[in-house]
Order: structure tokens, then sequence, then C-alpha cells
């Protein structure tokens, strides 16, 4: 669609401008500022330099957090993303089944990140859950608390649980978007359902699922809350994400320089997703799904 | 039978979806000792003590008030905003339009950690810490791009021969824009407020950060109480059933727009 030419626009703009700039760049800016000072207290601060960056890089914990995150963001995509395709496929596609299935779909999407924690906690303790308690009478030990296998497999259990019906709202957005004709002319060519899923399902839901996945990996990058309720990133350091260290550091331990530059790294690393996330969405937009 | 072995799966799934929420919800029913002391399936003897303990004492119920009133002021202050701009993505080629909407995206996906200390910073100054308003603002870091984002997608589905019919019959811009344009596209504006209010009201690290008592959110009530000893796990379920309703009570007239808004109006 062509667009009108009109740099008058840009008074639209300007509130939204303010307001996140106010919320953007001036707290952005002061990143940089500790990033590269070292702060005693009022009045008493040093330019450092790189000298905090060259402490993070070498953070023995750090490179720890960012593998652990990344395998974390990996493995949520490997379990999420299948499980959601298959369930947008099993899903009803008329009747009163349909707004039942996205109703359901929809209720841990809208529970606080810290409720998800609370919830799993009772689920998954060993005592009082109904999980941890039910596997433990069987004779396997469990327990998130003390073992790290468990706690990962819990964390994990958790956050599939939480965004898996995401990933098959948007799978069946896509392919609820596909005409009837498709279906007809594969049936005419007496094509396995294998097949059509292989040549017309998968193709045309490849918009919907590239959105999936990038949206996937970039939050399940930020995760907070959810972790930090459940395990408060123990035991020791094993459920400890990029963003529960980097609290850590900045709130527990109040060193302002390191977190600084900490967070802006970890900006930049979300940025360059940020960045591959817009250039899909822009293919999206001009490519075939439309 | 291949539809009912489908059929049979979903089902599965489903059941395991809400298993969880349901094991809360009976433990929301029953009190400390009961939970501690028997390992049932159903509340033998259901209580609403939980709930009542929550509505009646203040360092409580004050939570949810909190919660509202920033969650609501987030709403309101992102919805206002996003709408110009939103029309203006939509509608115009402008210097800079690319780079605005990629970077308000950034801060869609921008980690709240990052911004914790400069926020504290930035509200310490400005005398804000402990209001309802800090928190507004401070979840406007997510919420208003996404309300732009979504909103544009809902206005790129609007001929713009409507907009240029109206133009052509003497509307002034404002004029077109409140009693032509925004009627249009109400269902998306619904759609988005949803949207701001759900992701205001989910987030904790900012909230939590940014208040003290005054204006203490729920989820960060919760996590104090998790903290504490002698933890009332009873007391916490039911706090935690509590923070569902809200949600649940509109799920069922957004449920056709969930995909387009998780995906940014993208979908």
């Amino acid at each position: 669609m062509d667009k009108w030419e009109s740099n008058r626009a840009w008074f639209l703009i300007l509130p939204v401008f303010v307001i996140v700039a106010f919320s953007a760049i001036i707290p952005l800016m002061t990143v940089v500022n500790y990033s590269v000072q070292d702060i005693f207290g009022p009045g008493q601060r040093f330019f450092v330099g790189m000298e905090w960056f060259r402490e993070v890089i070498h953070d023995e914990r750090l490179h720890n957090a960012l593998v652990r995150q990344l395998a974390f963001s990996c493995m949520v995509l490997l379990l999420e993303i299948p499980l959601g395709v298959l369930i947008a496929l099993a899903m009803p596609k008329k009747g009163w089944g349909v707004a039942a299935c996205l109703v359901l779909l929809a209720l841990p999407l809208l529970i606080p990140w810290n409720v998800i924690g609370t919830i799993w906690i009772t689920f998954t303790r060993p005592d009082i859950g109904l999980l941890g308690k039910t596997i433990n009478d069987m004779g396997i030990a469990f327990d998130h608390t003390a073992r790290p296998l468990d706690a990962w497999i819990t964390v994990m259990a958790m956050e599939v649980w939480h965004w898996t019906p995401l990933v098959a709202l948007l799978a069946y957005a896509g392919l609820r978007a596909i005409p009837d004709a498709y279906y007809q002319a594969a049936k005419i060519d007496g094509a396995s359902s294998w097949a059509v899923f292989r040549h017309i399902q998968l193709p045309k839901m490849r918009g919907v699922l590239t959105i999936a996945v990038l949206l996937r990996f970039m939050d399940s990058f930020l995760i907070y809350a959810e972790p930090f309720v459940l395990t408060g990133g123990g035991p020791g350091d094993t459920t400890t994400f990029l963003s529960i260290y980097l609290v850590k550091i900045a709130v527990g331990q109040f060193d302002l320089g390191p977190a600084a530059a900490f967070s802006l790294i970890y900006f930049l690393i979300v940025l360059l997703f940020c960045w591959l996330f817009y250039q899909a969405l822009q293919n999206v937009g001009t490519g075939e799904s439309k | 039978m291949r539809v009912q072995k489908r059929t049979i799966a979903l089902s599965f799934y489903f059941f395991l979806l809400i298993l969880p929420i349901y094991w809360m919800l009976n433990m929301s029913l029953r009190t400390n000792a009961d939970i501690l002391a028997n390992f049932t399936l159903f509340p033998r003897n259901p209580t609403l003590a939980n709930y009542l303990k929550i509505f009646t004492d203040p360092s409580w119920y004050s939570g949810y008030i909190n919660s509202m009133i920033y969650v609501s002021l987030n709403t309101i202050i992102s919805l206002t905003t996003a709408l110009p701009a939103a029309y203006a993505f939509s509608r115009f080629r402008f210097i800079g339009d690319k780079h605005v909407f990629f970077w308000l995206l950034t801060n869609r996906m921008a980690p709240p950690a990052v911004f914790l200390l400069p926020f504290f910073q930035l509200y310490s100054t400005f005398h804000l810490i402990d209001t309802h308003i800090a928190v507004a603002l401070a979840h406007c870091l997510f919420n208003v791009p996404l309300a732009v984002w979504i909103l544009e997608g809902f206005m790129s589905g609007i001929p713009r021969e409507i907009d240029e019919t109206a133009f052509i019959d003497g509307y002034s811009f404002p004029r077109f824009f409140l009693t032509v344009f925004v009627p249009l596209i109400r269902a998306g504006i619904g759609v988005t407020a949803f949207f701001c209010f759900m992701f205001s009201w989910v987030e904790l690290l900012l909230a939590r950060t940014l208040t003290i008592t005054n204006a203490k959110p729920i989820v960060a009530t919760m996590t104090r109480t998790v903290s504490a000893t002698g933890l009332d796990w009873g007391l916490l379920a039911a706090a935690g059933v509590l923070t569902i309703v809200p949600g649940a009570l509109v799920i069922w007239f957004v449920r056709n727009h969930l995909a387009k808004g998780f995906a940014l109006g993208r979908v």
C-alpha cells in the first residue's frame, strides 16, 4: 500500500517519542554512564574507561549464566514449537470446541509470572505438591530445591506449560488462514495427511512460526520472575539465568559498574536478535503468508 | 477413528494444562495445617478462610488496589499516546519512520533487569518512588511500543479510501480521527487495552523494585511472603487464584484476537 509522504506525521509520534525517551533513553544513558565510572558515593566518581567491561567479559559466572541461558532458550524452542504445532493441528476447526480450546489455551498466558512460579512450587514440592509427592511415592527421589537436574526439569516443565499455548495460538491462526480450496485440491490428488502437512500447512505457517520462534526466543532470553520464584536461581547457580544474575549483581551486591557493563552487553545481544526479528517480520509482511 | 485419537490427545493435554491451576485452587480452599498434614485430591473441609483474610487484611487487599491503579494508569497512557503514533505509522511515510518503528520494538524486547537501577535513580530524583505513577511510567517502556505495534496492525487493515473520503467531505483531522476512525478500530483498541493491561499486570521485577509500601502491588506482596518464615501455603494459593481472576474474566471477549495481540499485530 502506498503511503502519503509527510514529515508532519512526526507530530503524531511526538507523545510516544517523549514518553519512551523518558523511560528508555535517559535510563540507558545512565547505564552507559555507570559502565565507565567507579562510583564510591555522591561526588566521588572516577573514570575507569573499559575496565568494567574487561572484568565482566572475563567473569566466569557470567559465561556460565550465558551458556545456561542459551541452552535454556534453545531447549525452549525445541520443545515448544513442535508441541505447539501438534496442538494446533489437533484443535477442532469449527463448532463450540474452537472457543473452548482458545479460552483454555489462553489461561496460562494471563497469569502473573510470579504466580506461575508459585503454582509450580505448590505443584512440585515433594511434601505438598501433587506432582512432587506422586513421583516420590513412586519411589523416584525428586526435589527441585536440592538437585540441579530436578530443578532444570521443573523450570523447563514450567516454561513449556506456560508458553506452549502461545505457539499453539499462533500456529492455529496460521492454519485458519489456509483457504479450503487447498485441502480440496489435496484431496483430489489423493495426498496423505503427511503430504498435506509438509506441502500445504507447513509452508503456509512459515510466517507465524517465524514470529513464534523469535518471540519465544526473545522472551525466554529475558526470563526472570518464574525461575526466581521457583528456584531462586538455585540450587547453587544451576538455574541462574542472565536476568537473575544481573539483578543479583545490581541489587544484591550493588556493584554498579560491572552491573552496568553487563547490562550493556546483554542489551546489545538482545538488540541483535531484535534486528533479526524485525527483518523476519518485514518478510512476513510482504511474503506469501498475507 | 483418527479424529477420536486426536481428541483424546488434545483432552489429555488440556488436562495437564489445568492440573497445576486446579492444585492451587484446591490449596486455596484449605487451611495451612490441613495442607501440611493431609494429601488429598479434593478439599475435604473446604473453607473460605484464606479468601476472607485477603479481603479483610489491608496489607493484602491494598496490593490488588495498587496493582489495579497503576495498571489502569498505564493502559490509559499507553493507549492515548499510541493511537496517533500508530496512525502515523500506518498512513504516512516520513524521515526515520522505519528506524523509529524498530527502535520501539527494541524497547518491547529490552530486558527489564537492565533498566532496573537507572529507573530507581531516575524516579528517586523526581521523588516518584513508591507512587503508582512511577510503576505506570516504567511499564510504558514495553507497553507503549506494544500498543503502537498492535494498533498499527489493526489500522493497516482499514482502507485508506475512508480517510480520503472523509477529508474530501471536509472533516478536520481531529474530528475525523475521533468520530470516524476511532469507532472503526474499536475492536483493535479493545484488544490493545487488554494486552497493555495484561503485560502490566503480570510484570514483577520493575513493579517490585519501584515500590515500598504505599504502592506495593499484589505480585510483590506475594513474593515477600515467600521469603518470610512461616509460609502460609493456603493464603498464598488464594492470593494467586485471585490474580488470575481479572484475566479469566476477559479471555472470552478477546479469544479471537489473542494470536494477533501476542504477535504484535502481525498475524
